[in-house]
């Protein structure tokens, strides 16, 4: 786990920079950075086989679901060797049904009736198999997410249902646009199981998940997961945040769900700073080869798009 | 006996829905009123009773819902036949259709797949409204990754709905509410009608009507008129506009030299618009007219009867504007 949240940091804080400062990437990128305890801790306990439904915010969700990191970079470069082969790019980055990781979509809320769809095709072919559906709190405010929400309860469909609350949804505060005292009232309104989750702390998520987990592997019943974060950087990668009052960027810094794990893993003695000092090494390793790997492909030949468009069979 | 049998256009609909259930056990209908009402157009009768609540879903009214969980069928390998009651409701999950499940094989670079059909009727013609009639393919046009199937008549409606089923993509399958209980031969055997093959309905030298839906019927209807007149009409059924058979327009249009385009879709932006300009692209040189569009007022559509069959396209407009063309 603390390898894979490291993973994660490590790609955002990479692609932050090629964007940045060395002007390589273009394009909207929609950082995962301080919510890394929330990927990695719901993907640790889900098996290889269940699916996701994620966002344009996917960056970690694919990473963490396993999707090879050099696959990703490369997709954000726009390359034939991206996982998407260059024609999704950052937002749909996540989709590599490989590793169950079936979907992300880059309109806000569009990803939860789809997963009512998914866990029914799940539900229906008697799989022990389930769907793990992540947005944020803007989400909570359209329509497909009371549709989706609504189905999926009504249905009882093995889903699990992650809101992301990182606080903001671009620039709005949660309490100036969801009008209920909280997002998980708004999972039980539904009748729904509805469990919150202190989402910079990665155990936390993953025994929620895991006992939520088995309620829709055994019940086939769903479970509401606000997950309680914050977004270290702003919504995209151009944007600083400069919304946020500094007070509150400062005690959410304190709380970096990847320091609470590292002092945890020290304070208990399951690891020691040696060690996971070796951890960060291989994985700038790996982020390295990444970037070299992205950069040395090739794009795909224009003439050939049209070929991604209709299946033939 | 093949060949013999008439079957109205709901019953040829239901059917297709029936045999393709009983073929393959992964087809999954949701939608609303669909399974203990047996469809408001009856086109699902009986199937929740054969096939069972697990496989005939009623659903919320919730058509983003409805849209959304067949593409998420679809992508979790099922084939779902999602019903969503009137056109006009389309708008409602238009996210679903256009910007989900139309890009998804596209910007997945090929690795998913969404083999779902959403069938949906429009009222024109029916004392619907404005909100309950409107007919709105040309907007799909737009969004290529999706195919859409349009059936004039009972034969078509049935092997159409079946090649639908069976394709691998995502289908809008538009049914006109007015043909219904409208009666014609089925055959009794088993069969499918490609998509992407338009249908020469009736062979003619002086000019070419394209007909969409239930403005095929108008213009068979037209050409007998036309006939007595001796103006000798060539009409042709759509059937699919994406995939759109270019190549059958083209060639009878090299043969008359006249083409009209009769649609129930508003003539701004329609059906009729896009067809004339691919025409004009390939055939221009053959043209002795220039190409006419038997469409509907650019006008939401008014209720009171007299003013809504004054509103829709009929045989009549199409014989007026084929007779103004010939110049008689």
């Amino acid at each position: 786990m603390y390898r894979s949240m490291l993973l994660l940091r490590r790609f955002e804080e990479k692609v932050e920079e090629l964007f940045i400062v060395k002007g390589a990437l273009i394009g909207p990128s929609h950082l995962y950075l301080g919510q890394e305890a929330i990927a990695v801790g719901a993907m640790s306990a889900l098996q290889p086989d269940d699916q996701t439904v994620t966002t344009y915010r996917g960056h970690g969700h694919a990473l963490a679901k396993g999707v090879p990191a050099n696959l990703c970079m490369a997709e954000l470069f726009g390359k034939q060797t991206g996982n998407c082969k260059g024609l999704g790019g950052s937002m749909h980055v996540a989709i590599y049904p490989k590793v169950g990781s079936l979907y992300a979509t880059a309109i806000v809320g569009s990803g939860i009736p789809i997963a009512a769809g998914v866990g029914l095709a799940l539900k229906q072919k008697k799989s022990k198999n389930i769907v793990a559906t992540f947005f944020g709190d803007g989400a909570c405010n359209t329509g497909a997410f009371h549709e989706g929400t609504n189905l999926i309860a009504v249905w009882k469909l093995p889903v699990l249902l992650f809101c992301e609350n990182n606080q903001y949804a671009m620039s709005t505060p949660v309490k100036k646009a969801v009008s209920s005292p909280s997002i998980a009232e708004r999972g039980r309104s539904y009748g729904m199981e509805t469990i919150v989750v202190d989402g910079n702390d990665v155990l936390s998520v993953y025994v929620a998940t895991k006992m939520a987990a088995e309620r829709a592997r055994r019940q086939g019943e769903p479970t509401f997961l606000e997950c309680v974060t914050y977004k270290m950087k702003g919504h995209g990668v151009y944007d600083k945040g400069e919304y946020r009052p500094k007070e509150e960027v400062e005690k959410w810094l304190s709380r970096d769900p990847i320091l609470l794990f590292e002092k945890r893993l020290i304070d208990s003695k399951t690891m020691s700073r040696d060690e996971l000092n070796t951890v960060s090494n291989d994985v700038n390793r790996e982020m390295e080869e990444a970037v070299k790997f992205a950069m040395q492909g090739p794009v795909l030949p224009f003439e050939t798009i049209t070929d991604y468009v209709y299946a033939r069979e | 006996m093949s060949g013999l049998r008439e079957l109205t256009y709901a019953d040829a609909l239901r059917e297709a829905l029936r045999e393709e259930m009983l073929h393959d056990p992964t087809v999954i209908l949701l939608g609303e009123e669909i399974g203990v009402f047996n469809g408001v157009y009856k086109v699902t009768r009986g199937l929740l009773d054969e096939f069972g609540p697990e496989r005939v879903r009623d659903t919320p009214i919730s058509e983003a819902a409805i849209a959304g969980a067949a593409v998420g069928l679809a992508l979790g390998g099922m084939k779902p036949v999602a019903e969503i009651m009137y056109m006009d409701f389309l708008p409602i999950c238009m996210d679903q259709l256009s910007t989900q499940a139309a890009k998804m094989r596209f910007m997945s670079g090929g690795q998913l797949k969404v083999p779902m059909v959403l069938r949906t009727q429009y009222s024109l013609g029916r004392q619907h409204g404005s909100q309950h009639s409107q007919f709105t393919p040309a907007w799909f046009l737009q969004v290529p990754g999706i195919k859409i199937v349009l059936p004039s008549n009972p034969h078509d409606a049935k092997g159409l709905l079946k090649s639908s089923i069976r394709d691998p993509n995502p289908v809008l399958f538009v049914e006109s509410g007015l043909l219904y209980r409208t009666k014609g031969p089925v055959p009794e055997e088993e069969y499918l009608v490609p998509l992407g093959e338009a249908e020469v309905k009736r062979k003619g030298d002086d000019v070419t009507i394209v007909g969409v839906s239930r403005q095929v019927g108008e213009a068979l209807t037209a050409a007998g008129t036309l006939e007595q007149a001796g103006i000798s009409v060539e009409v042709i059924d759509v059937r699919t506009l994406q995939p759109l058979d270019l190549t059958t327009i083209v060639e009878s249009v090299k043969r008359t030299s006249r083409l009209v385009i009769a649609s129930d879709d508003v003539k701004t932006g329609g059906v009729g618009a896009e067809i004339s300009a691919s025409v004009n692209e390939k055939a221009f040189d053959y043209l002795d007219a220039p190409i006419a569009r038997v469409a509907c007022a650019d006008t939401p559509i008014p209720f009171s009867p007299p003013l809504e069959r004054e509103y829709m396209p009929s045989a009549a407009s199409i014989v007026k504007t084929v007779t103004a063309m010939m110049g008689k």
